[in-house]
């Protein structure tokens, strides 16, 4: 079973990588671009096939390890 | 004073504070591989080294604040004993919950490498009472992620319990923006724990301890950990 994790900062949480990012952007002249928040992305890579399990374990994960849930959300979905 | 120096892969300090506990004290540190899952018998201080353990992968300190050696950290401080965390060793207390709030890529976007200026805001705690109040210090920072944020709550609990240590000021003591090299909230360079205990903070007291460094700033505050724990036995 596949999964992804997306792991994003809260907002109000300051993202110097995303105004860089942005900044880049706009001096490239890519129009109507209004602000950008960088995050992770997860893909993983489930043994078994029960949903409800992976969710739970993904769920784990991101609150044990991959997200730290002071300054980031996170955001989990089995792709099957 | 017997402490123990936890060694991640990826930390690059951890001789440089074996040596400035030495100095301190007279007693070797151990050096503690994180696969362990006990700290040396008698240990009164654990200290994590500054470095870039496991790369900075996914966040800094993330990985190692997880490791095995951690658990027996975290049962250390729940008794009390004291702990010291310096630049990467902040990192992972922060990201272990030994300490509240988290460190962020440097306002500037740049990695900081150079000797900063630092107050010290309390002389009652075992992490300062090698110097006065109000003392301007000056050692070394090297970091990349050192911004330190928290919500507007644990600020405010963070000041009002004086759990600020360190602050990053001008050589004259001045707290501004212009001295605050990474966009500190509150300009703030080390806290303690709600206990008291653990302390972390970006900047490197261990590499301003001998006179062939060019500054024995450091010194005061291994000194004092040294007296604090030598009264105590």
């Amino acid at each position: 079973m596949k999964a992804r994790v997306t792991v994003t900062l809260k907002s109000g949480i300051l993202d110097p990588q995303g105004k860089a990012i942005e900044g880049a952007l706009k001096s490239l002249g890519v129009d109507g671009i209004a602000s950008v928040r960088q995050g992770k992305v997860f893909d993983i890579e489930l043994a078994g096939a029960d949903k409800a399990k992976a969710e739970a374990a993904l769920k784990q994960a991101a609150d044990k390890l991959l997200a730290n849930t002071v300054i980031e959300n996170y955001r989990v979905e089995v792709l099957g | 004073m017997k402490s123990a120096v936890l060694v991640f892969p990826g930390i690059n300090r951890e001789r440089d504070m074996a040596r400035a506990l030495k100095l301190a004290s007279g007693n070797e540190a151990a050096m503690v591989w994180h696969a362990e899952t006990s700290l040396p018998d008698g240990t009164d201080l654990v200290v994590v080294p500054g470095g870039f353990s496991y790369g900075d992968y996914l966040r800094c300190g993330a990985i190692a604040a997880r490791a095995p050696v951690m658990d027996a950290v975290r049962d250390f401080a729940a008794k009390g004993g004291l702990v010291l965390g310096v630049c990467n060793g902040f990192q992972i207390l922060c990201e272990a919950g030994l300490l509240p709030g988290v460190l962020m890529r440097n306002a500037g976007l740049k990695f900081v490498c150079k000797e900063v200026h630092l107050r010290v805001e309390r002389s009652n705690t075992p992490f300062t009472r090698g110097y006065n109040a109000g003392q301007v210090i000056r050692v070394p920072v090297a970091h990349g992620e050192g911004n330190y944020e928290a919500d507007e709550k644990t600020l405010e609990r963070l000041e009002g319990e004086g759990r600020v240590l360190y602050r990053y000021c001008s050589p004259d003591g001045t707290v501004d923006e212009q001295a605050n090299i990474n966009g500190a909230a509150h300009s703030i360079a080390g806290i303690i724990n709600e206990r008291g205990n653990v302390l972390g903070m970006m900047p490197h007291p261990e590499n301003h301890v001998e006179d062939i460094m060019g500054c024995t700033d450091g010194r005061g505050l291994f000194a004092g950990l040294a007296a604090h724990l030598d009264r105590a036995a």
